[in-house]
């Protein structure tokens, strides 16, 4: 990998400050970014480590109810610290990679990177969750803007993403056993108002929403009210799966999900 | 480059580092610990496991200062004080968990960070924790086997999930 400055600030400030250098790049739990520097994929001239900024850390509930989910906090503590509140939630962030990965990838950086088959997005986009940044808060259904896109600005940091709490919420995830991402995952969640459905490892066009899905369960939310499977058209053929049987995963997998939100 | 310290083994430590220095450089070339094995070199296999601040990492995956004040642990630490095997490699070389030898540092550092979390885990739990984990030898189930002797459990005999 070529050579580049590690900066370890320990103030979101001071790594805003520190983004602010050309050609400098945040560093999350480096899970994929530093395999891909390795392959010379990326190649930052400095890296601003998120890993030192304790108020980025941690997992808390505030007075609406809403669950708050500091930036630099790893899938293990969310998995662990989630449980009671968002348990549907916390077994997302349990299934993603293996034990080693967990304990140093963070939400942020997941989110950031926006993986086509990242389970993360799913959950966020599924909770309509909002993302909060050094300078904004931006609804996940703006954030997501296709494959590895989204609307982070240059030099921006996820300090935080708000999850509001649904009734009750599932994520069925077809595990693609080599990477440990999703080969395709889907995320439900029931709330007052309605029922989202978030779709992972399907699209070419990365994390979506299945609206017919939606309108069918907000009206009935039983697994017998799950639609036909969706168009093949525009998901993601590789030698894992063909278009046509992803679509088939979107459907049944929603089913099961909704199953087991009860 | 830039010095960075840490405790490795119960001993604190210091070495330049560059920014790109992997955690498992350090340990190897820097610190001479050439027990924690770099096998896949891309996130995939666990032969390089440590514990930082008693949590299971892939070493090749962090770099070196960001380990910087922490508390590291490798395989070279698992030994008794008196030198003995410690029980998850005592208990590794009695059920014959090794073949090769090349990802045994990594399951052991993996088994004992299981071990820490669970100390009596199924047999399924045991399988499913070591997913991160790769024996190029194929050699899961007498691995699996070691692990459950090493928690003080019934050792199935013959192991399959």
């Amino acid at each position: 990998m070529h050579n580049f400055e590690l900066v370890t600030p320990n103030s979101v400030a001071d790594a805003v400050s520190a983004l602010s250098g050309e050609d400098a790049q945040p560093l999350g739990g480096g899970q994929t970014l530093i395999p891909t520097m390795k392959q010379r994929l990326a190649a930052p001239a400095t890296l601003v480590s998120m890993g030192g900024i304790a108020e980025m850390v941690g997992v808390c509930v505030d007075d609406d109810g809403v669950m708050v989910i500091g930036g630099a906090t790893t899938h293990a503590q969310v998995a662990a610290d989630a449980s009671a509140s968002y348990p549907a939630l916390a077994a997302l962030a349990g299934q993603i990679g293996d034990p080693a990965v967990r304990n140093r990838g963070t939400i942020g950086g997941s989110l950031a990177n926006n993986d086509p088959a990242a389970c993360y997005p799913a959950g966020t986009l599924g909770s309509g969750a909002t993302i909060v940044t050094n300078a904004r808060e931006i609804a996940a259904d703006d954030f997501f803007q296709g494959l590895f896109e989204t609307a982070l600005d240059e030099g921006e940091i996820i300090t935080s993403v708000k999850f509001p709490i649904p009734e009750a919420a599932n994520y069925q995830k077809m595990l693609q056993p080599a990477s440990r991402f999703a080969l395709t995952g889907v995320f439900v969640a029931s709330f007052a108002g309605g029922v989202r459905v978030a779709v992972t490892g399907a699209s070419n066009e990365g994390v979506h929403r299945w609206s017919a899905a939606e309108a069918a369960l907000s009206a009935n939310f039983s697994a017998d009210a799950v639609p036909e499977a969706p168009s093949a058209d525009d998901l993601i053929s590789d030698l894992h799966g063909t278009p046509e049987y992803r679509a088939n995963l979107v459907k049944v997998l929603t089913g099961r999900a909704v199953a087991a939100a009860g | 480059m830039t010095s960075v310290s840490m405790t490795v083994n119960g001993k604190p430590v210091s070495g330049d580092v560059e920014g790109r220095t992997l955690l498992s450089s350090f340990l190897r070339d820097g610190q001479g610990l050439t027990g924690t094995h770099v096998g896949c070199d891309t996130s995939q296999c666990g032969a390089c496991v440590v514990h930082v601040n008693g949590q299971a990492v892939k070493s090749c995956t962090m770099f070196a200062a960001e380990a910087a004040g922490a508390e590291v642990t490798t395989i070279e630490g698992m030994a008794n004080a008196d030198g003995s095997l410690g029980t998850i490699q005592q208990a590794f070389q009695d059920y014959h968990g090794l073949q090769c030898g090349f990802c045994t540092p990594g399951m052991v550092m993996s088994a004992a960070a299981l071990l820490a979390e669970n100390p009596s885990p199924s047999e399924a739990e045991v399988r499913h924790y070591l997913e991160g984990n790769i024996c190029r030898c194929t050699g899961y189930h007498n691995i699996v086997r070691a692990i459950m002797a090493a928690s003080g459990q019934e050792v199935p005999a013959v192991a399959a999930e």
